[in-house]
């Protein structure tokens, strides 16, 4: 009930929206451009021989192999950089000219290297991903504040327990933080590569269906989709969020 | 007992703390000596910005003092252990784990019945039923308890303590002082206190240090010859209060 109260006006805003658009379409009479009800019929259409259920699946086990592979370097590294002053000097620098670089200006270097298939984008969705997680890692062990390093020197522990109990949990909202955002840029990036790359995933439905006969109706369709996924996607991450070993770190 | 040729349980030994700060040395600690014997309470009172806190950090070992010594049952101590836990203003309870796991924290596993252990503190403290908790969910009296009690349960040898009262309103600050006299009672421990609350020292200890403005020294020492429980209002216990707050050069009239 109280999901609804908060939610309303967004309903509103997207009632309005789409009100718009469907009265615009009908004024301006395009031939062109789908309303509403057709970007409905074309979702249906597509669920109902299947093909869009592969697209999503294709796009999500992209990103799945990309985001995962990217969580088990940048994690590591990332505490590996956070610790060890030495490691922080020497890779920061390069992490800090290679991040800023468009995850698309690797996809040229991305079909050069793997060809036009799956590796590619999962190559570029790593790409995009691990950077974020590298440097959210990072910062998450160098923001621990010193009281707590302290503490855990003066009850002399072991390094597995160091480890477990004060560096892992401490850090471990900027690492989840870091996640977030790493899902996000790798899910806008799957859908580039695959305009570009591939022959299956939301991406290339989008671009199949306006090179097919200009199917706009497909097209907006597959944008909504997208959208939706990725609300979900990070949806999934804000539930990491709230379990209960990070909730100190939102409290107050 | 013989104890005469046994080594003070703290002893300071002309130790002295520079820092560089624009370009400029700041003396901080400058030519400090002293010793805390076994079982005994030490407040350490001075000025705010004397050096108090740099010169807790030099005693458990978390920094170094430019020359001299600190020696622990006269043996040097370059690095913080577990024979003494620090306790701070700020405190250091850790967020992400239970007011359980905290105190288990410092038992390492091979420590027979820790959890036992970590029950019969969390009891001692008044913490009973908050094991389970997460500390954001407790009080800062309750917060404070759980700090205590964590350091208490591994049997530490010596208890410093660095402003551990202040950031509590003054009630409970006065409540807690109880409460470390209560357990101080039941288990023997050498304290050292560092404190700016002339009052606490009083009421606490068996031993009273005056620092000095920076560069901290020694500039008086006070016994506490008063039998437990004490009343800080009564005339002896004034007349020090009074006589510790001139030598920091604040007067009652004034």
């Amino acid at each position: 009930m109280k999901g609804l109260r908060h939610s309303w006006p967004s309903i509103v805003v997207a009632a309005v929206l789409v009100a718009v658009w469907w009265v615009t379409v009908v004024v301006t009479k395009s031939v062109i451009f789908p309303t509403p009800a057709k970007v409905v019929e074309g979702t249906m259409e597509l669920a109902r021989d299947g093909s869009l259920w592969e697209h999503i699946g294709s796009s999500l086990m992209r990103v799945g192999a990309g985001f995962g592979l990217a969580v088990l370097l940048a994690i590591p590294l990332g505490f590996w950089m956070g610790r060890v002053h030495g490691a922080f000097v020497t890779m920061n620098p390069i992490f800090q000219i290679l991040r800023p670089i468009s995850p698309i200006a690797w996809i040229p270097i991305a079909i050069l290297w793997f060809g036009v298939g799956n590796a590619s984008a999962i190559y570029l969705i790593f790409i995009a991903s691990v950077f974020p997680m590298i440097v959210q890692t990072t910062v998450g062990v160098h923001t621990i504040e010193k009281r707590f390093l302290r503490a855990a020197d003066n009850f002399d522990v072991s390094r597995d327990k160091f480890f477990l109990q004060v560096i892992l949990p401490a850090s471990l909202p900027q690492i989840i933080t870091g996640m977030r955002i790493g899902l996000g840029v790798a899910w806008l990036v799957v859908v580039a590569a695959e305009m570009i790359a591939l022959r299956s995933g939301l991406g290339y439905m989008i671009m199949d269906a306006r090179n097919a006969g200009n199917r706009y109706d497909l097209v907006v369709a597959g944008m909504i989709i997208i959208g939706l996924i990725g609300l979900a996607l990070d949806g999934i991450m804000r539930l990491l969020e709230s379990m209960k070993i990070v909730r100190w770190r939102y409290a107050h | 007992m013989p104890t005469d040729n046994a080594p003070p349980k703290i002893s300071l030994q002309g130790v002295r703390k520079s820092f560089e700060k624009d370009g400029r040395t700041l003396e901080v600690i400058s030519d400090l000596s002293f010793d805390v014997r076994d079982s005994e309470f030490v407040a350490i009172v001075g000025p705010s910005g004397c050096g108090k806190t740099t010169l807790m950090n030099i005693i458990c070992g978390f920094l170094q003092p430019d020359t001299g010594a600190v020696l622990v049952d006269g043996k040097p101590r370059t690095e913080p252990n577990k024979k003494g836990i620090l306790i701070t203003q700020q405190g250091s309870v850790f967020p992400w784990l239970t007011v359980r796991q905290n105190l288990l924290f410092g038992l390492p596993d091979d420590v027979p019945e820790r959890e036992r252990l970590a029950h019969e503190y969390a009891d001692l403290v008044g913490l009973k039923g908050f094991e389970n908790n997460y500390p954001h969910e407790l009080s800062g009296g309750m917060l404070k308890r759980c700090e205590i009690a964590r350091a208490l349960v591994v049997k530490p040898e010596i208890l410093y303590m660095d402003e551990p009262f202040s950031a509590l309103d003054a009630l409970m600050s006065l409540r807690m002082q109880n409460e470390l006299l209560r357990i101080l009672a039941k288990e023997r421990h050498t304290v050292l206190l560092i404190t700016h609350d002339v009052e606490e020292a009083v009421h606490l200890a068996d031993r009273i240090l005056v620092l000095s403005p920076r560069p901290a020294r020694i500039q008086a020492s006070f016994d506490v010859n008063l039998p437990h429980p004490r009343r800080v209002s009564s005339p002896e216990a004034q007349a020090l209060r009074v006589a510790i707050l001139k030598e920091l050069g604040v007067s009652e009239t004034g």
